[in-house]
């Protein structure tokens, strides 16, 4: 068992960190761009893509850089780091995701390439109001055959939606759950978008006889397509996690340092360096699920209870580290002008995408009587 | 990075495994799974079947008994034990005074003790904690004063595990009152059949018999008992309290026995039925798990990370979570065990299952987890020292 990056991933991370860092310098750089729509900085996007990163997990054929899933943690705990706006898990893990799992190789080619060029961004429409973390699509249904078909439902919360070039959206087929490419000027698509409390972007998307290509073999069930890739995004996500854990606990000990009360630097109350220390200690149990789930992956096998475990240890850890970040703080940390409360905010965004920790724990309950102990090895 | 163990070692791991389920005394490895105390015959038989195999003491100088294993292969070698209900060698002898003699001895003592020490021949006690000095040990008051070839102790040791099987005792003694205090200690060691010594038991909330209190009056010590040099004792205790990062975090035993309560339960309802199926039960169950093998994988993260020598700051970490789960687990048995908890002392002719009725001694016993190797509050003092850096 090996937890350690190599040089060529060390210096993936070097890149995409001095990359973001000076895209985010301060959190008030990325309060100003998620002010304004698309809620992402459009040169950003272009510079990831100029790295390599947007095409980074999709293989060389469909114009990508044929990398796996380590260098998806390291760019997903750095966007993370500096909670950079740009939808890396939800664009190129997810959406792009599903599109090299699902799509025919004339469809990976042509949505893939553009992806990784910072051409096309898409999005997956899968989420509906009623739906909670199902993987399964029911309000959204489609109907036709072979090429022909049309979307009548609703989708919502749509992250990225309104802003989307592509949508790829679920929706109920005979016999599961399909994948269907809707463009944006669809006719009977209609998508209002909004903000997220994160700083992000959804949108309410509504499919009227909508017109829309199935992604893959046409009328297939692609659950088994939507619950790998997902896993995928989960665990991409608990990196993203991971490193924005790191810098509200970084910003935290830094502010109990340098910020006195009583005339003393507030590091002199042990009632407060107590809850830091056990903040590291969430951050560090979190980091080794996450950091396993991600060997998981590589190896091969099947991801999705990895998934949920990491899934699971980072939505405890987040609530601690994000609550206890804010507390630490005091006042100056319900501010919107200080930095700390948007990594709450953001931890709290991606604990309920993809399923919150009670959901996972809920999946984990429902095989516990298969084995004895949990194996971490193969 | 890389899921699979090499071959190497996924080969190392079947080894210990075969061994530790093959060729431990059943009756060892029985009583560590019924959660019952085991006899000091048990433990010197265990101790003894692991050392004539040359793997009782890994850690230790490979020319005294040690083994050059990388940390990864120690940490199996630790884990598959505990899997096998397998208790680990007397943590006295093989992870405290053993390789402090192996350090800092000189050659006549580590001839003398550490082949004993090994093989359990010679059966060390603890004496360092005392009535005023716990956490904050180097506050001890038992004195060492200079007598011609001797040194005369005085004092009192307390907490001392096991010390009614003692043979010999490693104690920490002032040997300079009239300097700082960490600066005028020494480690001496004392033959527990002196003139003087006086091992007195004290009772623990479980009602069993596990640690004493430990006298010295004017007891007379050869001073060429005195490990290393005189009023260097304080480092020799830091080497031995810092130097064991495999094994600080009970992962295997907990898992396992997270593993047994979950097969308790599995008809430890009402008529029999399964809590498994009772929803809180379930989720508390699953979490559990979940928490473990995160302790599980910082432990080896931990391992695979410390091959420079030095300790990865995450070490803190895995004494401070794992005997938290340690005790979660102690606890869920109770919860699983229900009204049968009460049933702690019946014997034959009881119809509560024995797991039922060990189950509360056994939490109660292991409250002492957080507290022993540096309490817990001294470990997240660790973490916000020296990893946060944030020093009051």
């Amino acid at each position: 068992m090996d937890f350690q990056l190599d040089s060529e991933q060390e210096a993936l991370r070097d890149a995409v960190r001095g990359l973001l860092s000076k895209a985010y310098d301060t959190s008030e750089t990325r309060r100003e761009v998620t002010k304004q729509d698309p809620g992402w900085g459009d040169k950003t996007w272009q510079q990831l893509a100029e790295m390599g990163v947007l095409g980074l997990p999709f293989a060389e054929e469909d114009g990508g850089m044929g990398a796996g899933p380590a260098e998806v943690s390291i760019v997903a705990e750095e966007i993370g780091r500096v909670i950079a706006p740009e939808p890396f898990v939800e664009a190129v893990v997810l959406a792009g995701g599903l599109v090299a799992a699902a799509g025919t190789p004339e469809q990976r080619a042509e949505i893939l390439g553009s992806l990784a060029e910072g051409g096309l961004v898409p999005a997956f429409a899968h989420t509906e109001p009623a739906s909670r973390y199902e993987l399964t699509a029911t309000g959204v249904t489609a109907s036709g055959s072979g090429d022909s078909w049309t979307l009548n439902g609703v989708k919502e919360p749509v992250l990225g939606g309104a802003r989307a070039d592509l949508l790829i959206v679920s929706a109920a087929v005979d016999g599961g759950t399909g994948l269907f490419l809707v463009k944006p000027d669809a006719e009977g698509l209609t998508r209002t978008g909004y903000t997220t409390f994160d700083g992000g972007r959804a949108a309410h998307v509504g499919f009227a006889n909508t017109p829309a290509t199935p992604l893959g073999e046409p009328g297939a069930d692609q659950s088994a397509v939507i619950a790998a890739t997902v896993a995928r995004a989960q665990i991409a996500y608990g990196h993203e996690s991971l490193g924005a854990m790191e810098t509200a606990l970084r910003t935290t000990t830094e502010y109990l340092k340098t910020r006195k009360q009583f005339g003393v630097p507030l590091m002199t109350f042990q009632a407060l360096t107590f809850r830091a220390a056990d903040m590291y200690v969430s951050l560090e149990l979190a980091r080794s699920t996450v950091t396993w789930a991600t060997l998981v992956l590589l190896d091969g096998g099947d991801a999705t209870e990895a998934a949920s475990r990491a899934k699971l240890q980072v939505s405890k850890a987040g609530r601690h580290i994000g609550q206890e970040a804010i507390q630490l703080h005091g006042g100056i940390g319900m501010t919107a002008e200080y930095s700390v409360g948007h990594y709450t905010s953001r931890l709290t965004a991606i604990d309920h995408a993809l399923g919150d920790g009670r959901h996972h724990l809920n999946r984990l309950v429902s095989t516990l009587g298969d084995h004895g102990v949990v194996e971490p090895l193969p | 990075m890389k899921l699979q163990l090499s071959d190497e070692d996924a080969a190392f791991r079947e080894e210990m495994h075969t061994f530790f389920t093959t060729q431990i005394p059943q009756d060892v490895r029985d009583t560590v799974a019924a959660r019952r105390e085991l006899s000091k015959e048990q433990i010197v038989a265990s101790v003894q079947a692991m050392n004539a195999a040359g793997i009782a003491v890994p850690n230790w100088p490979v020319e005294w008994g040690g083994k050059d294993w990388t940390p990864l292969q120690r940490h199996i070698w630790h884990e598959e034990m505990q899997l096998a209900n397998v208790p680990p060698p007397l943590p006295f002898n093989a992870s405290m005074v053993g390789p402090v003699i192996a350090a800092f001895g000189s050659q006549e003592i580590k001839e003398r003790f550490l082949p004993k020490t090994a093989n359990l021949d010679i059966w060390w006690s603890q004496g360092f904690s005392e009535p005023d000095a716990g956490s904050d040990l180097a506050s001890l008051r038992t004195t060492a004063v200079r007598d011609g070839d001797d040194y005369l102790v005085n004092g009192q040791k307390t907490w001392t595990t096991l010390g009614q099987y003692g043979d010999w005792i490693f104690t920490l003694v002032r040997t300079d009152p009239s300097v700082k205090k960490q600066a005028g200690i020494s480690f001496l060691l004392i033959d527990m059949s002196s003139p003087g010594v006086t091992v007195r038991p004290i009772e623990l909330i479980d009602g069993g018999h596990e640690v004493n209190e430990v006298w010295f009056e004017n007891v007379r010590v050869p001073a060429e008992n005195l490990v290393g040099e005189e009023n260097k004792g304080w480092d020799y205790a830091k080497f031995l309290l810092g130097n064991e990062r495999v094994g600080v975090a009970p992962v295997g035993s907990t898992k396992r026995t997270l593993s047994q309560a979950k097969e308790f339960a599995r008809t430890a309802g009402p008529g029999g039925t399964s809590l498994l199926e009772d929803p809180l039960v379930a989720a508390q169950i699953a979490d559990l798990e979940n928490e473990i093998l995160a302790l599980e994988l910082t432990a080896l993260r931990v391992v695979a990370n410390s091959a420079d020598g030095k300790p990865h700051p995450a070490s803190s970490v895995l004494k401070l979570r794992g005997t938290e789960l340690q005790q979660a687990v102690t606890e869920l048995f109770v919860d699983l065990a229900g009204p049968l908890a009460l049933a702690s002392g019946a014997g034959d002719g009881s119809d509560v299952p024995d797991l039922a009725r060990v189950a509360t001694p056994n939490y109660l016993n292991f409250r002492k987890a957080s507290i022993y190797g540096g309490s817990n509050e001294v470990q997240r003092q660790i973490i916000a020292g020296t990893i946060l850096g944030l020093r009051g």
